[in-house]
């Protein structure tokens, strides 16, 4: 492939007076798996969203490769187009699962929706996709008909990545996935979402301020600290052998497993 | 107050010339709502307030008025509205849909084909379709700006998941001209299929919501569904106690103590034209 | 045979002859003039100009006697015929600097140039039932306090904005001709002046149980009354003709300005804010009520965290208003015999599926 699939270039977001991420270049290329981590309030998030169309940066810019419109600039599309794709080429998987699901809605009407909205009117066909979809995160089929408000937390975030995942989109972004949940139900998760990069061959920026869950979901990492990017590289190598001091202590203060 | 005090058809020239504006506006973009102007009516909100500003800025003195109100000339608030034009437009009124020019109505559309010339006012509670789903103007207008109807369509997958079949039974969403979704306001989805390239111009009216939308004559108006799901009118086993008709919408009526049912025609005029050619021993229309 | 029910004419013409009946009630007892109302039960008038935006006392006593004291009627019958009046144009924005007040209080200052002037008010009363009144004793004439019509009375806000502390009023708003939302549709997000006319024409409850709220925790905005007055302000215009101002009335109005504290932002040092509110008449809680609204709503704007409902500009502005909220609600009494009957017949078959299901099971 020659082109990266998403690239920035000094990416700049404030909030008044307050810089929350400062002149973010890097390039994300297909099949890859970017890691931002650092603290909270060290930009991360916000960087996402900008990523993401959610945000709009003060400078800089965000270009995208389109399987349907060529390179795009993300920022510079309209409303109506960046929707399109942020439904159909991506997707975005929430720390609350709560903000990326449909509460009061079947879980299988959750699945279906992106279908749906790029067209899908057959009940069944849609249906027997929700039913593979529930499978494929690991969730009991007799559960299709029941609403997420009767899910634990570890099953809303699976049903948040199949109805994300269901459009076979090319790019996610997520925001801290395993946030939130016990440990034994972080790795089940950690396990899936492994899987099911490699099955799609999926292409990802993943912010999470856990070292472990970086390890072992992302090829390469940047790292954060006060809106700026200290330090980036292979995931193995950041981690093994960090070189800026914020890194270290990040680095230091994971304990042992 | 004498009615001298007040202008043709209650509305101020000035006024009937921005709701026409509207109303143009609705014709050029099937199924679009439109926002106007809309005026504090001698009636309450709720009661009309929409479809008595639409009829009142496009009535003339050659009109002939029919109001109806579910189905019938002679429910109350169908009565109230008729006298009210009479009263302030000096207009002829009629109760037959065939003579009728403009023809203001509550939650149904007559049982009698329209034809071309004639207008059918719709007076419009909520008039946005995806109002019950998000309830944010800001919102559902960008949702329609971007076409964005996925959300209908999870409601209707959510009702067969639930029900076996799509239980929405009125104000049952449509898509018009293929571009906008639209309320046909609280119409039993019975009348759904007259909506779709009617001869006549459509109307709808929301004066609380402050919302003009049109559907232009032979306008495509297709009731939203699944390729195995298709919308379905519905259907009685009874037929028409007083005119037999299988065809027509029925009203259920209790006629005694033991809760013993009857089922009539809910249009009133059509159910009368009927008797009328029986009596004359001549085919039911 | 069954035939169908007709009639609604002659039922609507009964209707209406008992209700000019009940309206008089017992012809025994004198009938009330527009003046008693008017005069007597003032503060009702007061309420009835205010949001039904018309300042005519004689047809808002006249709305109340024809609504038999239904006062959210009244508005109805107020708005139905100011809506129906011509336009000649818009008065000068009335300046209540120039009011002569017979009511100004601060709560902010002990004392504030002007001084405190108590005034009429039920503050202070015992809410005793008063007996004498039953008896229709008459009350001796009260002393008239001397009112200072020679100089202006400044308002107290304009001394904390002279000093910083207080924000200013926007200026560059007043400068384009307000949108008047009686002839334009809402639109979404709304400007400063269409939120206040909504708020100004909105139910009194309604807006009472909103800024109640906001002092109860959702959506606090620390409040202190900087002023409130009630009095006669001139009204005047200009006439195309003329080309120069005019007195063309007098008119009592009551008037909030609210004073609220105000954290700051990144580009703003901490100052207070404000919320205003206006009434026609004496409304002190009403025009309290507006200004607690008014500067919930601004949360938006001042980048404070919008999560209660007075804070819900879409919320607020769009369910405010008596006449709409009594005309939508009362509107169940029409009838729905036809959505009645599509849902008879859904519910029957979906209940007959699940008893044939049942039984299927049950064998």
């Amino acid at each position: 492939m020659s082109a990266p699939l998403l690239s920035a270039r000094g990416v700049t977001k404030r909030f008044g007076e307050r810089i929350a991420c400062r002149d973010v270049s890097f390039e994300l290329w297909p099949g890859e798996v970017l890691g931002i981590v650092g603290e909270s309030g060290s930009g991360k998030t916000t960087l996402l969203n900008c990523l993401a169309g959610r945000l709009t940066p003060d400078g800089g810019t965000v270009t995208y490769e389109s399987a349907a419109a060529g390179t795009v600039d993300v920022h510079g599309l309209s409303e109506a187009r960046r929707r399109l794709l942020a439904r159909t080429e991506w997707g975005f998987v929430n720390q609350d699962a709560r903000e990326g699901l449909r509460m009061g809605v079947s879980a299988g009407a959750n699945i279906g929706e992106r279908l749906m909205a790029i067209g899908a009117r057959h009940y069944g066909t849609i249906r027997q996709t929700s039913c593979d979809w529930l499978a494929r995160v690991e969730i009991d089929l007799d559960r299709l008909d029941d609403r997420p408000t009767t899910y634990s937390g570890g099953m809303r975030q699976r049903l948040q990545i199949a109805r994300n995942l269901v459009s076979e989109p090319r790019l996610v972004f997520m925001d801290e996935p395993t946030g939130g949940l016990d440990v034994s139900v972080q790795a089940r998760l950690l396990d899936l979402l492994r899987g099911l990069v490699d099955r799609f061959h999926l292409s990802a920026v993943l912010v999470t301020h856990d070292l472990g869950v970086a390890r072992l979901l992302t090829h390469r990492l940047m790292v954060m600290q006060g809106g700026k990017v200290v330090e980036d590289g292979l995931t193995d190598q950041v981690l093994d052998d960090p070189q800026h001091a914020y890194t270290q202590m990040l680095v230091a203060s994971i304990l042992p497993v | 107050m004498p009615d001298g005090a007040y202008n043709y058809a209650y509305l101020d020239e000035q006024t009937k010339r921005m709701i026409r504006r509207a109303i143009l506006k609705a014709v050029a973009v099937p199924g679009y709502q439109v926002p106007f102007g809309g005026r504090e009516m001698p009636l309450p909100y709720g009661w009309g307030t929409g479809g008595i500003q639409v009829t009142a800025a496009i009535i003339g003195r050659d009109d002939t008025l029919k109001v109806i109100d579910q189905g019938a000339d002679d429910t109350t608030n169908a009565v109230s509205i008729r006298r009210f034009f009479a009263r302030v437009a000096d207009v002829a009124t009629t109760t037959r849909t065939e003579e009728a020019t403009v023809i203001q109505t509550r939650h149904r559309v007559p049982e009698t084909p329209l034809k071309e010339g004639q207008i059918l006012v719709f007076q419009v509670p909520i008039p946005e379709p995806l109002r019950m789903l998000e309830p944010r103007e800001t919102e559902t207008r960008t949702l329609h700006a971007l076409s964005e109807y996925g959300v209908m369509q999870v409601s209707l997958y959510e009702s067969i998941a639930r029900h076996g079949r799509i239980a929405k039974t009125y104000n049952y969403p449509v898509l018009v001209n293929g571009r906008y979704m639209m309320s046909p306001s609280p119409i039993p989805k019975f009348d759904n299929p007259k909506l779709d390239r009617n001869p006549a111009l459509q109307l709808y009216g929301a004066g609380r919501e402050k919302r003009i939308y049109a559907v232009p004559p032979y306008t495509p108006v297709k009731s939203l569904d699944f390729d195995d799901h298709p919308f379905e009118i519905e259907r009685w086993t009874e037929c028409c106690a007083l005119c037999g008709s299988r065809e027509s919408f029925l009203d259920e009526m209790i006629v005694d103590d033991e809760g013993k049912r009857l089922y009539v025609c809910s249009d009133t005029d059509y159910c009368q034209e009927r008797q009328g050619a029986q009596a004359q021993g001549k085919e039911a229309p | 045979m069954y035939v169908a029910v007709k009639g609604g004419e002659t039922a609507i013409e009964h209707s209406l002859e008992l209700l000019a009946d009940r309206r008089r009630g017992d012809r025994d007892v004198p009938e009330l003039s527009l003046r008693q109302i008017d005069e007597q039960l003032a503060l009702a008038v007061d309420r009835v100009m205010t949001e039904g935006s018309c300042y005519d006392r004689e047809l808002a006593a006249l709305a109340i006697k024809q609504a038999r004291g239904d006062l959210v009627e009244a508005i109805f019958l107020l708005r139905a015929y100011r809506t129906t009046l011509p336009r000649f144009g818009d008065t000068l924005p009335i300046d209540t600097a120039r009011m002569v007040a017979e009511r100004r209080i601060s709560s902010t200052f002990k004392d504030v140039p002007g001084g405190q002037v108590l005034g009429p008010t039920f503050d202070y009363t015992h809410r005793l039932l008063d007996f004498a009144l039953m008896a229709n004793g008459e009350h001796p004439a009260a002393p008239t306090a001397p009112v200072d019509t020679t100089n202006d009375l400044p308002r107290v806000g304009d001394i904390l904005e002279r000093e910083g502390m207080l924000e200013p009023p926007p200026s560059a708003e007043n400068d384009a001709p307000a949108q008047d939302i009686t002839r334009t549709p809402l639109t979404l997000p709304a400007s400063r002046p269409v939120r206040l006319q909504n708020l100004a024409r909105g139910d009194e409850g309604f807006l009472l149980a909103l800024a109640y709220s906001t002092q109860r925790g959702y959506g606090n905005n620390h409040p202190f009354v900087g002023e409130i007055r009630f009095g006669a302000v001139p009204v005047s215009f200009v006439p195309e003709e003329l080309g120069f101002a005019i007195e063309i009335a007098e008119i009592d109005v009551t008037e909030c300005d609210m004073v609220n504290q105000f954290a700051g932002s990144h580009d703003v040092p901490p100052q207070f804010t404000r919320g205003y509110g206006l009434a026609f008449g004496h409304a002190e809680r009403k025009a309290m009520s507006m200004a607690l609204v008014d500067r919930s709503l601004r949360a938006g704007e001042l980048s404070e965290n919008a999560t209660a409902p007075a804070q819900d500009e879409e919320f607020v502005l769009a369910h405010s208003d008596s006449v709409e909220a009594s005309g939508f609600v009362q509107h169940l009494k029409l009838p729905h015999y036809v959505d009645f009957q599509s849902e008879l017949v859904v519910v029957r078959t979906l209940r007959a599926e699940v008893e044939a299901r049942l039984q299927q099971a049950a064998e």
